[in-house]
């Protein structure tokens, strides 16, 4: 096959440095590294939390307002739980800023889809956390 | 004629696709994608029914028994199941990324996890439905 250099697609070799087009952070390594490390350890809180809470012991039908003043009462379940809210509500927050990203075509569209998760996120994680400083196993 | 040569053609598989689309590596992150999206709008509605401790015990109670209902029991099963699919195919994704064998393993990786799901999800699957097959059969 003859091809004529003029028609031909300019190929930039594999590996060459290539000039960043925009942006100067690492950030997106930094979020790609994130959803790796918290998913190691989500692994352990969300696997061993669906153990405990679905399948040993009862299971659901023993869970009730008592039941969580009784975890609760121990710092260990604090933190685990306080751990997986972070890890698992930032988790998937970024995981649907991915997808976001991959799907919206207008920049608005993208830029207030962003904006809703963020907020969401930002309030789910608060009541989470509120919730279980302020457990109160008297509350009545 | 030379069986050799013949034997070299590319393999026509069943789906008709290539190295990744259409196949296993494709349809794999089509699962994780989707399980992600799931998990993430559960754990939404999961920190605001979980909230409902700081209103008070009967609230806590009345929103709960809502999981015990052997119809929202099924979906909660569904639920595990993905959150499980998630794990382990995250857990897949990271060998592909970190090992160095991961990248051509990646489809044995992925029958592997599809077998460890089946061994969870068998007995996990029993012991959660456990007591609404009851409730639905009468014995209790
Ligand atoms: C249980 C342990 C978990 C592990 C091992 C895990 C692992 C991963 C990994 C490795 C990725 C891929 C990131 C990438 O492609 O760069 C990912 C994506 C994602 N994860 Fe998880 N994850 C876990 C739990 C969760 C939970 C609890 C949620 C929901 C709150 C979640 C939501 C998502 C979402 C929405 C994505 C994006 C999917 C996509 O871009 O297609 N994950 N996860």
């Amino acid at each position: 096959m003859t091809s004529s250099p003029e028609l031909a697609p300019t190929i930039i070799a594999p590996r060459t440095p290539q000039r960043r087009t925009r942006g100067r952070t690492n950030t997106e390594l930094y979020a790609w590294l994130f959803m790796r490390v918290s998913g190691i350890l989500l692994v352990v809180l969300v696997l061993g939390h669906l153990l405990i809470m679905n399948i040993l012991d009862g299971g659901v039908q023993r869970i009730n307002f008592g039941f969580v003043a009784g975890r609760w009462a121990s710092p260990f379940w604090q933190v685990w739980d306080l751990l997986m809210l972070w890890l698992a509500q930032i988790h998937g927050t970024n995981g649907l800023r991915t997808i976001i990203n991959d799907y919206t075509r207008k920049d608005q569209t993208r830029f207030w889809l962003k904006m809703a998760l963020y907020t969401a996120s930002a309030l789910v994680i608060a009541l989470g956390t509120l919730v279980i400083f302020t457990f109160d196993p008297n509350i009545n | 004629m030379s069986t050799t040569a013949t034997s070299r053609a590319p393999a026509k598989t069943k789906f008709g696709g290539t190295l990744y689309r259409g196949r296993e590596g494709m349809w794999s992150w089509v699962a994780h994608r989707i399980t992600g999206v799931l998990t993430f709008f559960f754990l939404f509605a999961h920190v605001l029914d979980t909230a409902l401790v700081r209103v008070s015990p009967e609230s806590y109670d009345t929103v709960i028994a809502t999981y015990k209902n052997p119809f929202v029991n099924l979906m909660e099963i569904g639920l595990v199941g993905a959150v499980l699919y998630h794990a382990l195919n995250g857990l897949r994704i990271i060998a592909v990324d970190f090992w160095s064998r991961g990248p051509r393993l990646q489809r044995q990786m992925l029958w592997l996890i599809v077998a460890v799901w089946v061994v969870v999800m068998v007995p996990g699957a029993f012991f959660m439905f456990k007591h609404s097959f009851e409730v639905v059969f009468g014995s209790k």
